[in-house]
Formats: structure tokens, C-alpha cells, sequence
């Protein structure tokens, strides 16, 4: 019998690995042959600890399981939630860069490829480089760490750029709250993301990667340490990629909790050994980039999209989407919500859909009040605007971002000031330093909400105006940004802000 | 002078990271998994053989939040303050700690068990409130759960 128990750590957290080691245990006491693997996670966190048991019909879902339930499991009579692929979760999802995770077993490249993995490395490895480029920017492929940029045009330029050594970093500092596609493709599938920068260092002529991975995600580093020497085992990575006579290597580097370190110049800095503090563009990474070298910047989600792109063909991809959001979009529910976890569909589903229907609303059963779409820079949307269609345009237009794509749902109890609050304290403590505007304004930011908490109507108008001189007169998106929170909050939600109502309580 | 225990252990890590390009981070990482902390004494030996000043070293430690410049407690309670947890309780989970240990923030407790810090997103957020402990994850954390665990970690056979 061969069952199938998460080693994701979202699962762990919840208990999956002593449901794990109690099979094990029961299945010894009864003599019973039970083969354990190791999946990744399905991404209906809900349900974790999701066990599958495989049947002649298809993998059998049970969940969530605690370990005291596990003699009825193997008994066959734990009630299930029947076969896993018919779960309305995962029927209604276009799973392209997902497609692998939770079926496979992360770290056997044999599972890897019966389920499509390295395909798009051998087509792209018979084609000239630029028509691999080419092929990525056809796809429409845009950066999904948050800002959007054509993936394809990036690699041109770093094609294009002349240097000893060029680089592939992948971006996995992932610190946005509410996110963890990164976390969940590198646990549950590390050969795509492996494959993918394989594929990038073929199309730009980079024979070197780096994994930037956050240092709060301890199984992931582990995961991909060992993803890596594997792939190195069986010629994926090394001087001959799969025998075609070209390098490619890389290796895993952990970040140090830094969040300004998700952002791509004080990324490159932080790997090179210095404080993370943000470098003026130009020149782009692009041409100076690690150590001064043509380098590719991508968010783990892009460079894991490469090889579905290059399996199925730019064109397959391209046909998904909305306007220019093309391809689909792993979208992370969280916070509080009755179905919390990833959704990969394609761009243009609104918002609304996802939060009421797909999440089911809130964990509490209160009212939904906010969803703060696209991390601590993103926006908070009240429910009138949750017609909007998820993509890069149409948020934009709505005065929000989707960022990488995570929702963190709020309920009617939560206190928008507070909320505001919070963000300009965490520009405040996770700001490089290098402009005043984020330096000192987030500090001020904190002190100016408390004024209006203690009922000083005048210091809205300064609120607003400090804001305007962070968006002016930032660097980068983290000064720049954090007014998206917080006047979000103030616009969308006044009342929190006005605490004469409070005072005469 | 580090002694020579110091001195040897250093030259180790050194040794191990010779070849990388950007060994900083990676060799200050090794420290502290060897020490707890990054010791004074290291920062020389650091700057001497990446041919950096005290100060670049210096800057470095001190811009990262996970670098420790003092031991920290046997066991390590990170809490998530971050967006998501804060959805579901996550600010009465820490304020509950601070209450049961007696400290704030960074703080350590007087017997030298516990340091509690604050983690801005373990990647959890659809199981939150979230904390880690000792480098274990722990998802949806409520009041019966958060003592449970401050119980094991606080009279628990040491590290
Ligand atoms: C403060 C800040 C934090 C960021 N954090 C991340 C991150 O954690 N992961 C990420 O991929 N991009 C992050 N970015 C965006 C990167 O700067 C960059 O746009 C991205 O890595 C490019 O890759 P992509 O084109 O594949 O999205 C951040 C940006 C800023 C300003
Ligand atoms: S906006 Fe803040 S984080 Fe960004 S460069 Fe300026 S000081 Fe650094």
C-alpha cells in the first residue's frame, strides 16, 4: 500500500510528520506493507494533514488526519474526502506551474520526469539561445515577485550584455505576508525551479546560479540543498548539462531576515557579502548585476513557470490570462479564511470570486471587512472593489498591486488603524536606510497615527502629506509602497480613524 | 587574542567557505551555528582573511536581524507578527507569551531557557498564527497550544 503523507512545512506544522511516524509504527505492529512518501502539499492547507491513500481509482484523500486516527485509516475506515483530483479545489484550478506538486515525490528526478520534468530542458536545449528567449517573451510571461516585468526581455538584455561570467539569482527571499508559492514549489517540486534556471542559463549564456532563499524557511533550504546535489548526480547540473556540452551550476545561499532583501539590488549586494542596502538603478542588474556581472534577477515563481512554458509550447501559455496578465497566477489565500491555501488559475478570476467562494469567507463566520492584496506594500480593498479582476492592469487601476499574488483576508473585527499602524512601523524596522523619506517618514508615520488615535483630527492631513513625500522620495518600492497600506486604510475605511465616536464611549 | 580553541574552529569555517564567491554571509552563518552568536573576537579574524576592514564586518553583522552579538537562551520562540497571523489572533498569541515569560521582545528569561523573538512570516500564513521553535514550525497556535509549548521549552531537558 502506498501512502502518501506532506513533508511541506505548512503540513508539518500542523502534525504531518507524527502522522507519519504513526503509520509507520502502526504499519509495523500490524505487519502491514506501507510504502510512506514524502509528497509535497496539494495546497488545500485546510485539510492539512492531508494523507492520500493510492487506489486502483486514484489517490484517496483523508484530512485533516491527526496521528490518533491513524489505526481507522489503516482499517479502512477513516472517512474520506474521496479521490483528491475530484476535490472542487482542485477541479476548478489550471495548474501549470504547480503541476507536479503534491503528485510527486520532491526528491526523485525519476518521479520528476514520469510527470513531465525536463522536457522543456531537452527542447530548449536544442534550440539557439535566443529562441529560447524569445519563447519566454512570447509567453508573456511577467515577473511574479511583484513588479511585473516582462521575464523575456530581461533575459534578452542579459543576452545581449557581454561579460566573463553571467549570472541566474533566483529570487526566494519571499517576505511578503500572505505569501508562500516560493516556499510551496521549493518543498514540493525543487526540480522545476532547478530546471527552470537551468533553462534561463542557456538562454542568456550564464553558466553560474544563486538561490537567495530566506532563512525563516529552514525545510526548504534543506529540501533544495539536497534537490541540488542530486540533480548534480544525474547531469542536470554540472559542466555537460544532460550531455548537450554546456554548464550550468548553482548553489543555495541563505539570506539573513532581512525583508529589504527581497528587493533585487540589496539582494545582489546581500549575496555578495555586504549590507543589504539598495543600489540606485541604473546601471540594471541586468548588465551590472552580482558582482558586476550580466545577471538575471528572478522571482522563484517566474523561473519555475520556464519549464511548462518550454514543455507545452509559448503559445499554450499565452492563451490563459487577461489583457497583458498572460499565463496563470498561483494565487495564496490566507489570514482569515475558511479554505486557506494555493490556487494556481488563470489571470482575470475577481476578487470577490476568490475570497467568497474559493476561500469560503472567513475562518471566524464574521463579515469579511479587507483583503490586503500583494504584501505589507499592498493595498487593503474593501469589498467595493472586489470586482476586480486578478491582474497586474486592472489592480493598478484600483490603486493596488497584486505583488506576488498573496490575499490576506481580514474580518470585521479587525481595526484599519492598527492596521496602518503596523505598516509604517515594519518600513520602519526593515528600512535599508539609505533615504530619509523611509527612514525617518516611518517613524514618523507611527507617531503621526498615534496622534490621530488620541483624537488629533489635525494630523490626518500630515498623514497624507508624509505619505506623498515616501512615495516622492523613496528608492525603492518598501518607502515607496508602504503608502499604499496605509492610505488604503485611511480612504477605505475612515471610520477607523475617527475616534471621537471611541472617546464619548 | 581569541584562544586558540577560537582560532582553530575559525580557521575551519574559513576553510570551508575559501572558494565561494560573496563568503560573508555563509561564513557568518557557519559562526553562529558554531557559537550561538557571533563572538567579538571573530570579527578580526573575519576581516583578515576577506581582506575587508572591522568596520565592513562590523556593518554586516549588525544590519541583519538574525545575527546575534550575545548568546541566546537554550531554546529560541520565534512568534509571526506579520500581516496574515495578525488576521487571526496573532497579537493577543504574542502578547500571551510576553505575559507567560515575563519579557518583551528579544528578551530572554532569567533562567536562560527562553528567548523570544518576533519572525515577519514563516511562510505559514494560511495556518497562522504561526511561531517556530528551535527551527520547528508550528501552525495555528492558540492559547491551549502557545502554553503547551512554552511548557516544554521552559522545563525541558535543556537544549
Ligand atoms: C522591499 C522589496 C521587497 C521585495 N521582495 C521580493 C521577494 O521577496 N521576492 C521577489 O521575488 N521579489 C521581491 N521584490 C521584487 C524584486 O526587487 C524584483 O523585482 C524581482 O525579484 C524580479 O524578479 P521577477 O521579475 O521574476 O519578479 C521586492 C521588492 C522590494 C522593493
Ligand atoms: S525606500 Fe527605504 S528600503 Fe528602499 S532604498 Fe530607500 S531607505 Fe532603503
Amino acid at each position: 500500500m502506498k501512502i502518501y503523507v506532506p513533508l511541506d512545512s505548512a503540513a508539518k506544522a500542523l502534525g504531518a510528520d507524527e502522522v507519519a511516524d504513526a503509520i509507520a509504527t502502526e504499519a509495523a505492529r500490524r505487519g502491514m506493507d506501507v510504502e510512506i512518501i514524502r509528497n509535497g502539499t496539494r495546497g488545500m492547507i485546510w485539510l492539512e494533514p492531508l494523507v492520500e491513500v493510492e487506489t486502483p481509482q486514484g489517490r484517496v484523500g483523508y484530512g485533516p488526519v491527526e496521528a490518533d486516527d491513524v489505526p481507522l485509516l489503516l482499517d479502512g475506515k477513516l472517512a474520506s474526502l474521496g479521490l483528491v483530483e475530484q476535490l472542487d479545489w482542485m477541479k476548478g484550478q489550471t495548474r501549470l506551474t504547480f503541476q507536479r506538486c503534491g503528485v510527486i515525490d520532491p526528491l526523485s528526478l525519476q518521479d520528476y520526469e514520469a510527470h513531465g520534468g525536463l522536457v522543456g530542458l531537452r527542447r530548449a536545449i536544442g534550440m539557439p539561445a535566443a529562441d529560447i528567449v524569445e519563447e519566454v517573451t512570447t509567453s508573456g510571461l511577467r515577473g511574479r515577485g511583484g513588479a511585473g516585468f516582462p521575464t523575456g526581455i530581461k533575459w534578452n538584455t542579459v543576452l545581449g550584455a557581454d561579460g566573463p561570467q553571467k549570472y541566474i539569482v533566483c529570487n526566494a527571499d519571499e517576505g511578503d505576508s500572505g505569501t508562500f508559492a516560493d516556499r510551496m514549489i521549493m518543498e514540493g517540486d525543487p526540480f522545476t525551479l532547478i530546471e527552470g534556471m537551468v533553462i534561463a542559463g542557456l538562454a542568456v549564456e550564464a553558466t553560474k546560479g544563486y538561490v537567495y532563499l530566506r532563512s525563516e524557511y529552514p525545510d526548504a533550504i534543506e529540501i533544495m540543498e539536497k534537490a541540488v546535489v542530486l540533480a548534480r548526480a544525474a547531469g542536470v547540473l554540472g559542466p555537460d548539462v544532460l550531455g548537450c556540452g554546456r554548464a550550468f551550476d548553482m548553489e543555495i545561499r541563505v539570506g539573513a531576515g532581512a525583508y529589504v532583501c527581497g528587493e533585487e539590488t540589496s539582494l545582489l549586494n546581500s549575496l555578495e557579502g555586504k549590507r543589504g542596502v539598495v543600489r540606485a538603478k541604473p546601471p540594471l542588474p541586468a548588465l551590472e548585476g552580482f558582482l558586476g556581472r550580466p545577471t538575471v534577477v528572478n522571482n522563484v515563481i517566474s523561473l519555475a513557470t520556464v519549464p511548462v512554458i518550454l514543455e507545452k509550447g509559448a503559445q499554450h501559455y499565452a492563451d490563459f490570462g487577461l489583457g497583458r496578465s498572460k499565463g496563470t497566477i498561483p494565487i495564496q489565500i490566507a489570514g482569515n479564511v475558511r479554505h486557506g491555501g494555493l490556487y494556481e488559475t488563470a489571470f482575470g478570476m475577481p476578487l470577490g470570486v476568490l475570497v467568497d467562494i474559493v476561500a469560503g469567507g472567513t475562518l471566524s463566520g464574521r463579515p469579511v471587512k479587507a483583503v490586503q492584496v500583494g504584501g505589507p506594500l499592498g493595498a487593503y480593498m474593501p469589498r467595493e472593489k472586489f470586482d476586480t479582476p486578478f491582474g497586474y492592469e486592472e489592480f493598478d487601476g484600483q490603486g493596488g498591486l497584486i505583488g506576488h499574488a498573496g490575499l490576506v483576508v481580514f474580518d470585521d473585527t479587525a481595526d484599519m488603524r492598527d492596521m496602518a499602524r503596523f505598516a509604517m512601523e515594519f518600513c520602519a524596522v526593515e528600512s535599508c536606510g539609505k533615504c530619509t523619506p523611509c527612514r525617518i517618514g516611518a517613524v514618523r508615520g507611527v507617531e503621526t497615527i498615534d496622534r490621530i488615535g488620541q483624537g488629533d483630527t489635525d494630523a490626518i492631513a500630515l498623514l497624507e502629506d508624509l505619505c506623498e513625500t515616501m512615495k516622492d522620495g523613496s528608492l525603492c518600492a518598501l518607502g515607496g509602497f508602504t503608502p499604499y497600506p496605509v492610505l488604503s486604510a485611511l480612504h477605505g475605511f475612515p471610520h477607523d480613524f475617527d475616534v471621537k465616536t471611541e472617546a464619548a464611549e | 587574542m581569541p584562544c586558540a580553541q577560537t582560532q582553530q574552529t575559525m580557521d575551519d569555517i574559513l576553510a570551508r567557505h575559501r572558494t565561494l564567491e560573496g563568503p560573508l554571509l555563509p561564513i557568518l552563518h557557519s559562526v553562529q551555528a558554531e557559537f550561538g552568536f557571533i563572538p567579538e573576537d571573530v570579527v578580526q579574524i573575519i576581516a583578515d582573511a576577506l581582506n575587508i576592514t572591522r568596520a565592513e564586518v562590523h556593518g554586516v553583522i549588525t544590519f541583519y536581524h538574525d545575527f546575534r552579538s550575545a548568546p541566546a537562551g537554550r531554546h529560541v520562540v520565534k512568534i509571526c507578527r506579520a500581516e496574515a497571523c495578525q488576521a487571526v489572533g496573532g497579537t493577543a498569541i504574542s502578547e500571551r507569551a510576553f505575559e507567560k515569560l515575563g519579557i518583551g521582545w528579544h528578551g530572554t528569561t532569567a533562567n536562560g531557557a527562553v528567548t523570544l523573538e518576533p519572525v515577519y512570516c514563516l511562510g505559514l500564513c494560511a495556518c497562522g498564527p504561526a511561531a517556530m521553535v528551535d527551527g520547528k514550525v508550528v501552525g495555528r497556535v492558540d492559547a491551549t497550544k502557545l502554553d503547551k509549548l512554552l511548557a516544554v521549552v521552559q522545563t525541558g531537558a535543556g537544549a
